[in-house]
């Protein structure tokens, strides 16, 4: 049976229990004189009973699903490497591969040898035997759920209790997701970046200044061996994201300014909306945007001044992703300047300062802790951002500081590493897994300080 | 007395430059503004330049013959002839009818380079549809080649782009046009088709339909984990460590660039529990997890922004803390979740680094029918088509990328109306 009609029957049955259980319920309240004297509400009971049945039932097949494909493949290919075929990780996957294919029938099973063959029918009968037998389990942990659940309906059992502990559970489930989720990344990235360490080292990956990922796919091929010292990418990323910064804060700083201090309550309430239009435009249309006008423009502009620019200039997408990060400052400043107590600027104003010089000398130095966090978050985002550097800058990892230079970043190689056509294993796209390590952690450390100074900031003026 | 002058004098010179300054700082302030909102023109006007010429295309009007013995086909119902069956003879016969002059190898070459390669099969759909025609004649729109396109749009607005045509081609389409058998029609493939090598016959409806099934994954998945583990944050949570982690990290992953995402994904989803590639649901799982954050936080701020004093009147009338939550807490905030929810889902339909990872760059002809066939959203198509060299291409890409700014619009607009309409303020 297929999982998701197995499902359905399962969610079928846990409303009929509910059924069940409410009129169960009921039904014993009613020589009792009313559902007054049961300890919850019909409804409680009838939950239970419905919990019941369709919990334990949807665990198992949860479990099931995610265990059944190693297990059966294990199995299946254990015979194969006892036939003395598997010699590599990498044989085995194609041998895994060539199983999985014969089965579906999208192989041919003519000239293959007699092992391959027999694990193949294995899979098959295996598979459906394993789908049997989860079918079979899991209606009757479910039948014997909806049982086990009736039968507790007694007018003293508390019901709501029982619901309620069940209920707490699946919240706190959700919420400890988060924690997965964290947990995921970090498995993810760290154990593919061991293996890429074992094949190069550490110290190569961060203090080499040569990135040329390709490498022979068969061991015979002419080639070069692949080179990845990861230092031209690192400062190809700060230099764009410094380029964004450029941009970016001196104007969405400024804009706070004006909208926090000087502007009336209707241009503020007209121009901060169509700013933040700018935060919710798709960064791959920036990308577009990026690569196709204002590139060429920033070229022809060199051009006429004379100035060599290439055409994928760190300058164009560095601008563009400054343009992207401006409503993200501007609403952050925003935010902690307008914290700041009146107060303090009365003073200032009283002992006679103009407006500008209450802002400069009184208003920012109070909120610069914020400030400070707002761009240190801002930064984060720039270097992670992919899209518009993987349109409109190179792929050349040029070490250079000039940004009317080519150069690439981290997320730029991550994309191109993993969307060829390469085995996964292989040292390139294990690199692609280290990139993201290092993409991860520093930008957990930059976000991690920056919420602690937001936090410290707001709790200043709480 | 004499120094007081002194200082007032000094003062008093002081303040022009003051106020000069005063002036400088207001205008770099406008500036400033100025400038951000300036970009917001430009890019939409850059974009609905480019763009706008999709929505129609070039089309030919040909005299075609549905002609039985040039097709080799006896029987309409005869799967297999229709499917070997050529249909561009008829388009063919039909171009070398209009234009005579056409002689040698190259010439009907680019004769026949006037029409869409795919043309043939709008000829064979229009044929099954209505088998009468078989046989006999009638005048038929034809799409044109994305090359005649741009030449034909360009040269409308004043400005020829001839960069991909010959000199027959040019004088051909003079001819039409003096006939009016050459015109602009509303580009229906934009809209029906997936995606194609050729720019003519490409549309985004696979895309649209592979974001609508990712982000029905993600909404029926975040939705209801967000809202939980908001509630649980916000109600139930005791103050301990393990819930300060807990706020850590979801504050993190709010941070933390989507393209790890991405990678999370490759190697857990598709590694790990061999999840199909490509496929909207290994999508919509990645995007659940990247918008998750998003909606917890805002939920949390819904929730916070219930007055306690609903809970304590609650209380006092004997209702658990569970009964609370499900019965006043939650449906007081349900405007500012699904506010927040709406805004994630514009986030997600946005998203195109952590697709690209898990293998919905693929390109995908078929329009995706179900949640594990290999699709691409309308991000990504705008991505691969901005990636394509032909020119044609860019006109198409912008016109994509108006469809899901407006779709965005659209998103934000309703949430911004919940939000308006249906919170409430305490």
């Amino acid at each position: 049976m297929q999982a998701s009609t197995l499902f359905i029957i399962i969610i079928g049955l846990s409303i009929f229990g509910y059924f069940m259980g409410q009129g169960r319920a009921l039904a014993l309240a009613k020589p009792l004189g009313g559902i007054r004297k049961l300890h919850s509400l019909p409804s409680y009971y009838a939950a239970q009973a419905a919990l019941f049945c369709a919990l334990p039932a949807i665990v198992l097949m949860g479990l099931w699903l995610i265990f059944e494909q190693p297990i059966i493949d294990s199995l299946v290919m254990s015979r194969v490497e006892a036939g003395g075929l598997i010699e590599s990780k990498a044989d085995y996957n194609l041998a895994l591969n060539r199983v999985h294919n014969i089965a579906a029938g999208v192989l041919s099973r003519e000239g293959q040898q007699s092992v391959v063959l027999a694990a193949a029918d294995n899979l098959n009968a295996f598979r459906t035997n394993a789908r049997l037998a989860l079918t079979l389990l899991a209606l009757s942990l479910s039948v014997a759920g909806l049982v086990l659940g009736l039968r507790r309906i007694r007018p003293d059992f508390r019901a709501r209790a029982s619901v309620e502990w069940i209920m707490s559970g699946l919240l706190m489930a959700c919420a400890l997701l988060a924690i997965f989720t964290t947990l995921g990344i970090l498995l993810s990235v760290v154990f593919e970046s061991i293996h890429f360490f074992r094949s190069v080292p550490i110290s190569e990956f961060i203090f080499g200044t040569s990135w040329s990922p390709q490498t022979a796919i068969r061991a015979d091929q002419v080639g070069s061996s692949g080179s990845f010292g990861a230092v031209p990418l690192f400062t190809g990323t700060l230099l764009i994201s410094a380029v964004a910064m450029f941009v970016a804060v001196p104007v969405g700083l400024m804009s706070a300014i004006y909208l926090a201090e000087y502007a009336s309550r209707r241009t503020r309430t007209l121009v901060k909306p169509t700013l933040e239009i700018l935060a919710g435009i798709p960064t791959v249309v920036y990308g577009f945007f990026a690569a196709l006008t204002v590139a060429p423009f920033i070229r022809n502009l060199g051009e006429s001044l004379g100035l060599d620019v290439s055409s994928e200039s760190a300058l164009a997408a560095g601008s563009v992703m400054g343009v992207m990060i401006i409503p993200f400052i501007s609403s952050l400043a925003d935010d902690v300047i307008t914290a700041v107590p009146q107060s303090m600027r009365d003073g200032s104003l009283a002992l006679g300062a103009t407006k500008s010089e209450t802002i400069r000398k009184v208003v920012v130095p109070a909120a610069l802790p914020g400030i400070v966090g707002g761009v240190l978050l801002a930064l984060s985002r720039a270097i992670g951002e992919t899209m518009i550097v993987v349109m409109a800058a190179g792929m050349a990892a040029n070490l250079t500081a000039n940004p009317l230079d080519t150069v690439t970043t981290v997320t730029v190689q991550i994309v191109t590493l993993l969307t060829g056509d390469q085995e996964f294993d292989s040292a390139k796209t294990l690199a692609a897994f280290a990139l993201g390590l290092m993409l991860f952690v520093v930008t957990l450390c930059l976000n991690i300080v920056a919420l602690r100074v937001v936090k410290k900031y707001r709790e200043q003026y709480e | 007395m004499n120094n007081s002058a002194e200082n007032l004098r000094r003062i008093q010179k002081s303040l022009k430059k003051r106020y000069f300054v005063e002036r400088c700082f207001l205008w770099s302030g406008r500036a400033a503004i100025t400038l951000g909102l300036l970009a917001v023109l430009v890019l939409f006007v850059d974009i609905t330049s480019k763009g706008y010429g999709a929505f129609r295309s070039t089309e030919i009007l040909l005299d075609i013959h549905y002609d039985a013995d040039a097709l080799g086909i006896d029987n309409l119902h005869d799967e297999k002839q229709l499917a070997f069956a050529d249909w561009d003879v008829l388009l063919k016969n039909a171009l070398r009818e209009q234009f005579p002059d056409a002689s040698g190898r190259k010439e009907r070459k680019q004769l026949y380079g006037l029409v869409s390669n795919g043309a043939g099969f709008d000829l064979k759909e229009r044929l099954i549809a209505n088998p009468k025609l078989l046989n006999t004649s009638e005048k038929v729109w034809i799409i044109a080649d994305d090359d005649i396109d741009t030449y034909y749009k360009s040269w409308l607005s004043g400005d020829p782009y001839a960069e991909r045509m010959s000199e027959k081609q040019i004088q051909w389409i003079e001819v039409l046009d003096e006939q009016g058998a050459i015109a602009l029609k509303f580009s229906k493939n934009l809209f029906t088709r997936g995606d194609s090598r050729e720019p003519e016959q490409a549309g985004i409806w696979g895309a649209v339909m592979g974001s609508l099934f990712t982000l029905a994954i993600t909404f029926c998945l975040s939705f209801p984990i967000g809202v939980a583990a908001a509630i649980y944050l916000e109600e139930f949570a005791p103050r301990n460590r393990l819930t300060d982690f807990i706020e850590v990290n979801i504050n993190n992953l709010a941070a933390v660039p989507s393209i790890i995402f991405g990678l999370l994904g490759l190697a857990i989803f598709i590694n790990f529990f061999h999840v199909p590639r490509s496929a909207p649901l290994v999508g919509g799982l990645v995007l659940t997890l990247m918008t998750l954050p998003t909606i917890i936080i805002t939920s949390r701020a819904a929730i916070k922004s219930v007055p306690p004093s609903i809970r304590e009147a609650a209380l006092g009338m004997g209702a658990s803390r569970h009964q609370v939550v499900m019965h006043h807490v939650l449906p007081l905030s349900m405007p500012g979740m699904l506010t927040g929810a709406i805004i994630g889902m514009a986030q997600a339909l946005g998203e195109t680094a952590p697709l690209l990872m898990i293998g919905m760059v693929a390109f995908i002809v078929d329009i995706p029918q179900g949640f594990t066939d290999p699709a691409t959203v309308l991000p990504v198509q705008i991505f691969l088509w901005a990636d394509s060299p032909e020119r044609a291409f860019v006109e198409k890409t912008s016109a994509a990328i108006m469809v899901l700014l407006s779709f965005l619009i659209v998103m934000n607009m309703t949430a911004v109306w919940i939000r308006k309409r249906l919170e409430r303020r305490w």
